[in-house]
């Protein structure tokens, strides 16, 4: 594996509670910095919870208990002199759900910056033109940016939030699912974008298309029932996988 | 039976519904047909149907309908009820309005009235000389003969509580007595324009109960709209206010207290808050603001906002907690505070209802009566000066209407007020729901 000053992200005996209920249990795990980890695993088994656990979006819910560290740049996020607005700026996420402000197109990209103080009418132009580049929306939507987000298809919709994440400038990127409501050709244009983002951002995703964790990551992270079954490079989890839970997964035979 | 062979003809036949079949390391996947997997051993027919509910029979599709007298009793029922309460509300609004045209036919029935009721006081003699004046000018007015005795049987019943009033009425009036009283029928002039001059001045005058009664409508008007801007603009800020800190940042255990004790404040009796404004809220305001008028329009729209709050908060409330909680997590999520996520993203997307609850809470000021009646000092003036003292449209019903003479002048001039409220909140209401609303709609939604 890489130098350990490449690590970006390193959780340490995680655990994280829903009430009563535990999602995860001890995860430990290292990311590496301008690369793509895949996680993957049945439906339930707490890949989402983790990806929220890595921008503190669980402090929303009601309830939530965790034990264990996660650290970002050797940080420890949970700490209690973090920031948890300036450690969102950082750690932008694509839900599994796409979720558009009912505002324009435009206003939906420009968020993220205006919140962030910037007001120059030009500047914010550029930005959202080159977010929404990146995002590979802004050919369909160059002509409606003033329409309402929410009158975009579902795959529109998910490539807008992916625009708006990137026009915050962030350094990771979570994304849950981000190509579960696109076409294949939609969905090719993510991958490619997701290939060109990890130069500049570490990339977390969650995937169910066992294709797709292959064609993106470079590390990926196998959950079943909470835990981390197994971790490694890509090649050798769909290769040479060491747990049999991982084999019987990635090759569709999971019982 | 047919429904089966057709479930069977259609998706379990063969390959049609099948699912991928798992097999030893390294061989091909195969499907399996969807019934073969399924085999529950079915007590109707003995072979594998695969339903999951063997319970449920379904009746041919072209058969006798279904009659159930329960349901269609239900639904007759529910839908009279319906239109008559929807013909009630119209069936108000129609008596209101018919009623206020006494106020330009003149005190016809008056004569007959005062005569039955002893000719008490000036006042009653000027009416009956009005009326007198009346049929000269137009006669038709006279009512037809049965709603002349209806007035007379009404004054009877009500007159002795009256005397009182009709013997103060009749001092204070005696002291115009000298001019020539009339009870002519207003016009729109006399309703809208300046109605009296008082040091060269030209000014609107409500006063119904004088030797030349002056009915202008505007200070009343200027009085219930002062009264309700300033209720407003207290209670639509702390309403809004407060609903946004109940969804975004109170605790839920804050939320469980405070969310249902506000709501029972909507059902507190405006009596009471009417007395605390008169009491406790007058004397503090004075305090704090040297106001020469102990009652005013601020502190009859202190009052109102008490009143009002509630019903704002509730519909606010509601509308701010029905924004998905996926789009308070994505502005979460881009950095956002938040404050900034409430104010940039639930506030706009709930815009439609929180704009629907600052109107019903204008109709609900605007038409309340009790805290106008005890806490603004009903003293009918036009003035934009919130320290002195105002009367409200809703207030001078409330105060005359017991005392007014059955068909007078003044009688239809108080239900012309209540068909101007009615027609006021009516419009504010609809404005609300078909005008704004629906653009509002329209344009957060995508529609
Ligand atoms: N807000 C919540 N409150 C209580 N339990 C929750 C909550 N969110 C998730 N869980 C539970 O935590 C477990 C993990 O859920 P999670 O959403 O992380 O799964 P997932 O791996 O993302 O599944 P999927 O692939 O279907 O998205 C599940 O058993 C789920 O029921
Ligand atoms: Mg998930």
């Amino acid at each position: 594996m890489s130098d350990t000053t490449d690590i970006k992200i390193s959780t340490r005996d995680f655990d994280l509670f829903y009430g009563g209920k535990q999602a995860l249990r001890g995860i430990t795990v290292d990311m590496y910095r301008n690369h793509v980890t895949a996680l993957i695993g049945p439906s339930g088994c707490g890949k989402t919870s983790f990806l929220r656990a890595l921008n503190r979006m669980n402090d929303l819910i009601d309830g939530v208990r965790i034990a264990g560290t996660v650290t970002i740049d050797g940080v420890d996020i949970y700490d209690r002199n973090v920031d948890v607005v300036e450690l969102r700026k950082r750690v932008g996420m694509v839900f599994q759900k796409s979720n558009p402000f009912a505002k324009s197109v435009y206003d939906n990209v420009a968020y993220g910056p205006r919140v962030n103080g910037i007001r120059d009418r030009a500047r914010l132009d550029e930005i959202v033109e080159r977010s929404l580049r990146s995002a590979a929306l802004w050919e369909e939507v160059k002509d409606r940016l003033r329409d309402s987000a929410l009158g975009l298809s579902g795959g529109q919709q998910q490539r807008l939030c992916i625009a708006r994440c990137l026009a915050v400038n962030p350094d990771i990127l979570l994304m849950d699912e981000p190509a579960s409501a696109l076409d294949p050709l939609s969905t090719a244009k993510i991958e490619e974008l997701i290939f060109e983002l990890k130069r500049n951002y570490t990339i977390v995703i969650v995937t169910h298309n066992m294709q797709q964790a292959a064609r993106v990551s470079d590390y990926t992270a196998f959950f079943y029932l909470g835990e981390l079954v197994e971790y490694n490079r890509t090649e050798t989890i769909f290769t040479n996988p060491r747990q049999k839970q991982t084999e019987e997964y990635v090759t569709g035979r999971f019982g | 039976m047919w429904i089966r062979e057709e479930w069977e003809g259609q998706t379990c036949g063969g390959e049609t519904m099948s699912e991928w079949q798992t097999h030893e390391a390294g061989e091909r996947i195969v499907p399996r047909p969807y019934a073969e997997r399924f085999a529950l051993p079915d007590e109707r027919t003995g072979n594998g149907w695969p339903s999951p509910n063997r319970f449920l029979r379904h009746r041919p599709l072209a058969g006798k309908k279904r009659f159930d007298f329960g349901e269609f009793a239900a639904e007759y029922v529910i839908r009279g009820i319906a239109l008559l309460s929807i013909c009630a509300i119209f069936g108000i609004f129609y008596y209101v309005f018919q009623e206020s045209r006494w106020a330009f036919r003149g005190g016809g029935e008056s004569v007959q009235e005062t005569a039955g009721a002893g000719s008490r006081g000036n006042e009653n003699a000027q009416a009956a000389s009005g009326a007198g004046q009346e049929e000269e000018i137009r006669p038709q007015t006279y009512g037809l003969p049965e709603t002349a005795g209806e007035s007379a049987a009404e004054t009877g019943a009500s007159g002795v509580s009256r005397e009182a009033d009709a013997i103060e009425e009749g001092r204070r009036t005696s002291l115009h007595s000298e001019t020539s009283g009339n009870d002519e029928p207003v016009t729109l002039e006399r309703l809208l324009l300046p109605n009296d001059i008082i040091d060269n001045e030209p000014r609107y005058v409500w006063q119904p109960i004088s030797v030349v009664p002056k009915y202008s409508f505007v200070p009343l008007f200027v009085g219930a709209l002062k009264v309700t801007l300033v209720g407003i603009s207290i209670a639509a800020p702390v309403a809004i206010l407060a609903a946004l800190f109940m969804t975004t940042f109170a605790p839920r255990w804050l939320r469980e207290i405070m969310k249902p004790a506000i709501e029972i404040l909507a059902g507190f009796p405006s009596v009471v808050i009417g007395f605390f404004c008169l009491i406790t809220v007058a004397s503090v305001i004075q305090e704090i603001t040297g106001a020469t008028y102990r009652l005013n329009a601020l502190v009859g729209g202190i009052g109102m906002s008490i009143a009002v709050i509630p019903i704002i908060f509730t519909v606010v409330e509601d509308s701010l907690s029905t924004v998905p909680r996926h789009m308070r997590e994505a502005s979460i999520a881009l950095g956002a505070s938040r404050w900034q996520t409430a104010w940039r993203v639930v506030l706009p997307a709930a815009a439609p209802g929180v704009f629907a609850a600052v109107i019903l809470g204008i109709g609900r000021a605007f038409g309340e009566t009790m805290i106008a009646l005890m806490a603004t000092g009903n003293a009918a003036q036009v003035s934009w000066n919130i320290l002195e003292s105002v009367r409200t449209m809703s207030a001078t019903i409330g105060a005359e209407m017991a005392e007014v003479e059955f068909h007078s002048v003044h009688y239809g001039v108080l239900f012309l007020i209540g068909t101007v409220l009615f027609v006021v909140t009516f419009s504010l209401n609809a404005f609300a729901e078909f005008v704004v609303r629906k653009r509002l709609i329209k344009r957060f939604q995508g529609r």
